[in-house]
């Protein structure tokens, strides 16, 4: 990890030195100068972009949140709080967040697990299992658009597949209304995010669950310890790091849902399955709202912000490097 | 022994599992490959079983339309650029952050990957007004700059990884060589990290190829758009026409899953390494 650009150590002070070491300082100095603005000057491509375009939007968002804004010309009419003390009456923009909680709660309690027993299963020596793993993450490859439009279609109230299959099988009454269901949008909603992004967080566990050492599998085999005690004793600890980062990722999903919803539903019906962003666009590019919309930005900003602080002192912390799982060693 | 016949005990079971998700995952897109071989009055009287007879015409018609090949140009077009834009100057940046120290490093770094925890609905709306207001909306840099410049975390993550790696010896050797740090960086590094190279750019290019919402805002005239935002479309112009709507859909997906069964590694990798990094 040694590099000849680093600068070099400085002996002592510059002002103590006889002049042709004092010499020599201003030298390194120069050097040193010179250095910064290498590193620096190789900086400056992404630098450019992404304060352009990442940080200063995010800035404008915090600014035009206090305005009264129509999204044309520069925001004047200030208003102060107003935007976020309205948005805290909405309650579509309440619901927002009981959704957002609702999602990320689901994809705890059923996608994760789902996605870590079928990492067990395929971390097995089972025939066919190349194949299940690409069946299983190839959705994730496919856009949002694609697969909402799909699954549109396939839960279409009465001649979609979905109601077609459950005739079938004699199950008319589990059926229904579907995306169009009020009391059934959001966990339809969540069937096919699960189709969809399960895949994602199996090969994240999958490459965890490699890099498990066999002899501890082994030596705790010889302890006697049945599948579960191993599952429980050796792989859960070990995937801990793994698993903590692809909850974060699921959360950070959840809080940005937008696609999805966008293209199934729109939020409807009746904004039952709405979303954070949902609503923002509805309120920045339909109605013209720009201040409001930009409030909810800003608040959707805030709850990331906190959220990835949040877990990066309290869960994270724990993964300093090495700790975390990676397939590099095997690729590279 | 006792331990082979155990786990072969097992698998029954376990087989049994993996084929049940199997057909859930498999059979939406085997349903729609199926669905687009037939007529929208076929699918109707026959939703499930197959098309007797087979119409290929919902498939051929849109095979011979400019429309989606146009849209599979444009989406080309935007991810090869987005790609080599995004690699580029993320490539520059992970080789400062990784072979020089320097005052401001980690300050630097860290609000490269603050930008990985934000969701880009935070920047979308005065995003737009910035396109806007720079006249890049209709227009395919509209969606290519912010693109290159959201993947920019990521990107930057992983190559700063990999860079890190490669031993200090080779640069002091090259220095002797005569090299200055953009000949290092341009002769032996780059080659070097071809590896990583690929799985950062497999990664972007399948980002820009789903990407919804920003086509979605930049390009209101269809001359630019991209193969998500022509579902859509197309979804709400034949909304009658289910079976048509089905083989759009087939055809849409083929590019990204030949993709994958080609890269996929280097998506696999790259995703497991960037999220394990990040």
């Amino acid at each position: 990890m040694t590099s000849t650009f680093l600068p070099e150590k400085r002996t002592g002070p510059d002002t103590d030195l006889p002049p042709p070491a004092a010499d020599a300082a201003r030298g390194r100095a120069r050097r040193r100068a010179m250095n910064w603005l290498t590193a620096v000057s190789f900086q400056v491509p992404a630098l450019v972009l992404f304060g352009v375009l990442v940080l200063l939007p995010i800035m404008f968002a915090l600014y035009a949140a206090f305005f009264r804004w129509g999204g044309f010309g520069m925001p004047e009419d200030y208003i102060g709080v107003e935007n976020f003390t309205r948005l805290f009456d909405d309650p579509v923009f309440i619901g927002d967040l009981w959704r957002c909680l609702l999602l990320v709660l689901l994809s705890l309690a059923l996608q994760l697990p789902f996605a870590l027993a079928m990492a067990v299963a395929l971390n097995q020596k089972v025939r066919g299992r190349a194949v299940y793993r690409m069946l299983f993450f190839a959705p994730y490859v496919l856009s949002e658009a694609i697969t909402g439009v799909l699954f549109a279609m396939i839960f279409a109230p009465g001649e979609g597949l979905a109601d077609h299959v459950l005739d079938g099988i004699g199950l008319e009454g589990l059926g229904g209304e579907w995306f169009a269901d009020p009391d059934m949008v959001m966990a339809t909603l969540f069937l096919v995010m699960t189709w969809k992004y399960f895949g994602f967080h199996m090969m994240l566990y999958l490459a965890g669950l490699q890099s498990i050492p066999k002899e501890l599998h082994e030596a705790a085999l010889i302890d006697g310890a049945g599948p579960w005690q191993r599952f429980r004793n050796v792989t859960l600890p070990l995937l801990a790091p793994t698993l903590r980062i692809s909850v974060f990722l699921s959360v950070i999903g959840a809080i940005q849902l937008f696609d999805l919803v966008w293209v199934v539903t729109a939020g409807g019906p009746d904004h039952h399955s709405e979303t954070m962003a949902v609503t923002m666009f509805q309120f920045g590019f339909k109605r013209y709202q720009v201040g409001y919309a930009s409030a909810i930005s800003v608040v959707m900003f805030g709850i990331s912000l906190v959220f990835a602080l949040a877990y990066q002192r309290f869960v994270l912390r724990r993964d300093l490097e090495g700790a975390t799982t990676t397939m590099r060693g095997g690729k590279q | 022994m006792t331990v082979q016949r155990k786990t072969r005990g097992r698998t029954l079971p376990l087989h049994l599992l993996l084929i049940g998700v199997g057909a859930l995952m498999g059979i939406p897109l085997l349903y729609a490959v199926i669905s687009g071989f037939k007529s929208t009055d076929q699918l109707s009287r026959n939703p499930i079983g197959l098309p007797d007879p087979w119409v290929t015409g919902n498939y051929t018609d849109i095979l011979a339309s400019g429309d989606f090949w146009r849209m599979v140009g444009n989406s080309t077009l935007i991810a090869v650029a987005t790609t080599v834009l995004v690699v580029a100057a993320s490539a520059l940046a992970a080789f400062s952050f990784a072979r020089f120290a320097f005052r401001g490093r980690e300050v630097l770094f860290t609000l490269f990957t603050m930008g990985l925890m934000f969701p880009f609905a935070v920047a979308a709306l005065p995003l737009f007004l910035l396109l806007r207001s720079m006249d890049l909306l209709d227009n395919p840099l509209g969606v290519i700059l912010p693109q290159a410049a959201f993947g920019l975390p990521m990107t930057i993550i992983i190559l700063r990884g990999f860079f890190r790696q490669i031993p200090g010896e080779l640069e002091e050797a090259a220095t002797l060589d005569g090299c200055g740090p953009l000949g290092f960086f341009w002769r032996v590094l780059l080659p070097m990290a071809r590896p990583a190279l690929g799985t950062v750019s497999v990664l972007a290019v399948v980002t820009s190829w789903n990407n919804f919402f920003l086509p979605l805002l930049v390009f209101n005239e269809p001359t630019w758009w991209t193969i998500p935002i022509g579902v859509q479309q197309f979804q709400g112009q034949y909304s009658q026409d289910v079976a048509r709507v089905f083989a759009y859909l087939v055809l849409a997906m083929v590019p990204a899953l030949a993709f994958y069964s080609v890269a996929e590694r280097q998506l696999v990798g790259g995703l497991t390494a960037g999220a394990t990094k990040g």
